[in-house]
């Protein structure tokens, strides 16, 4: 079911589950922000539920069907428009050629997966179609989409007409949405007093968040215990020899405002991290919008891991509520 | 009825293309189809709000630097 794009959107790409496996050369994961969401889009339409599919963040596309088939829009909760009519979400929606399907004005969350019958089959880079358009790779020409694209699709599967993911299976961040942290190995550079605060305080999310990473202000500053500064490392008390960087790991420049890497992160730099979101939780950034407030939660290894099975079981009632 | 515009995006508004500059549109301006009345900044880069309809004597509804979300109101015309 090719797609030809009207409008474009804000930064509309083309994302699967991601390129694992070149972290090490720099090149990042990559992949949907919202995994859940993506998984549950392609299994609605009938799709291998890894199949690619586009990620609109903030403002959605216009995208005309080129031909009949199946499209369900996972994720953040906006209006989803068919000819102008309001269609429901989590839900496989029977489309034809020439229908065109739009979007009102972002209620909740922050980016919607758009998912079509045969999934997306622009050219796969490194194992993927993933976008990551700081490499210029994957997804059309290594870039967002552009008006008067036409995006080719795979074969269709099997996926039923009116589907729909249980409400009880969605998940969106609540308000202060709540992120789960594992104090890293740097976490006894600051104070008890600021690894207090740390969790205590409300941050908000930044304008400065997107595919790479989540910055938030609002808490209040860290105080570093004295220390000799390793040799190699930078001035600043934040500063350590350049280390590997984690998906979810939250570092802390200059002690003000927390960075969470996210899909596109950098493999590796200079600044300590006070530790790392849990996987369970990546997802809940990814429907962030700027502004909203955020806490963050100490979470233990036991707690984390307990919270990763949770979430999988997650993922198997979906695939039987569909199946 | 008063004709509005809308934000299109989450993120925080400006009225002003650099913090020393004029506004795009003074208060009670009249505004024309394509005309920049301000800026939505968000992932690190700045979105023109154009309008979408022609109208006289602009009245803002929030402040520069408000925050704003996808669909709150900015500016009312005649």
């Amino acid at each position: 079911m090719p797609l030809k794009v009207l409008k474009p959107g804000l930064l509309t790409t083309v994302q699967d589950l991601g390129r694992p496996g070149y972290f090490h050369l720099g090149i990042p994961m990559g992949g949907a922000m919202d995994r859940l969401s993506l998984r549950a889009a392609n299994l609605l339409v009938g799709n291998p539920e890894d199949a690619a599919a586009l990620e609109a963040v903030f403002l959605g596309p216009e995208l005309e069907f080129l031909s009949d088939g199946l499209v369900a829009v996972t994720g953040a909760d906006l209006p989803i428009l068919l000819d102008g009519e309001e269609q429901p979400g989590w839900t496989a929606i029977p489309v034809k050629a020439g229908q065109v399907l739009s979007f009102g004005y972002l209620r909740s969350g922050a980016r919607i997966v758009i998912a079509v019958s045969g999934g997306i089959a622009t050219e796969a880079a490194l194992g993927s179609r993933s976008t990551y358009a700081i490499g210029a790779l994957g997804g059309v020409d290594g870039r967002a989409i552009a008006a008067g694209d036409v995006i080719p699709t795979g074969e269709p599967g099997a996926g039923k007409p009116g589907a729909t993911v249980p409400e009880a299976l969605r998940r969106g961040p609540g308000s202060p949405a709540e992120l789960r942290v594992l104090p890293g190995l740097f976490w006894h550079w600051i104070t008890p007093d600021a690894q207090k605060h740390f969790f205590a305080d409300e941050w908000k999310v930044a304008p400065e968040a997107d595919r790479m990473g989540y910055r938030f202000k609002g808490g209040r500053p860290m105080e570093f215990e004295p220390r000799e500064r390793p040799f190699g490392a930078g001035s600043d008390p934040s500063n350590i020899v350049d280390g590997c960087y984690p998906y979810g790991s939250v570092q802390v420049p200059g002690g003000t405002e927390p960075i969470v890497l996210h899909r596109d992160a950098v493999s590796g730099g200079g600044y300590f991290m006070v530790g790392t979101v849990i996987s369970a939780d990546m997802d809940l950034i990814g429907q962030l919008q700027p502004h909203m407030p955020v806490r963050f939660v100490e979470a233990t290894m036991d707690g984390a891991l307990a919270a990763r099975a949770e979430r999988k079981a997650v993922v198997a009632r979906i695939r039987e509520a569909l199946a | 009825m008063a004709k509005e515009i809308r934000s299109p995006l989450p993120g925080t508004f400006y009225r002003k293309p650099s913090p020393e500059a004029a506004p795009f549109v003074e208060d009670g301006a009249s505004v024309a189809v394509g005309d920049v009345i301000g800026l939505v900044e968000v992932m690190k880069s700045f979105h023109e709000v154009k309008a979408e309809i022609a109208g006289a004597n602009i009245a803002f509804k929030i402040e520069n630097e408000d925050a704003v979300t996808a669909g709150a109101l900015l500016a009312e015309l005649e």
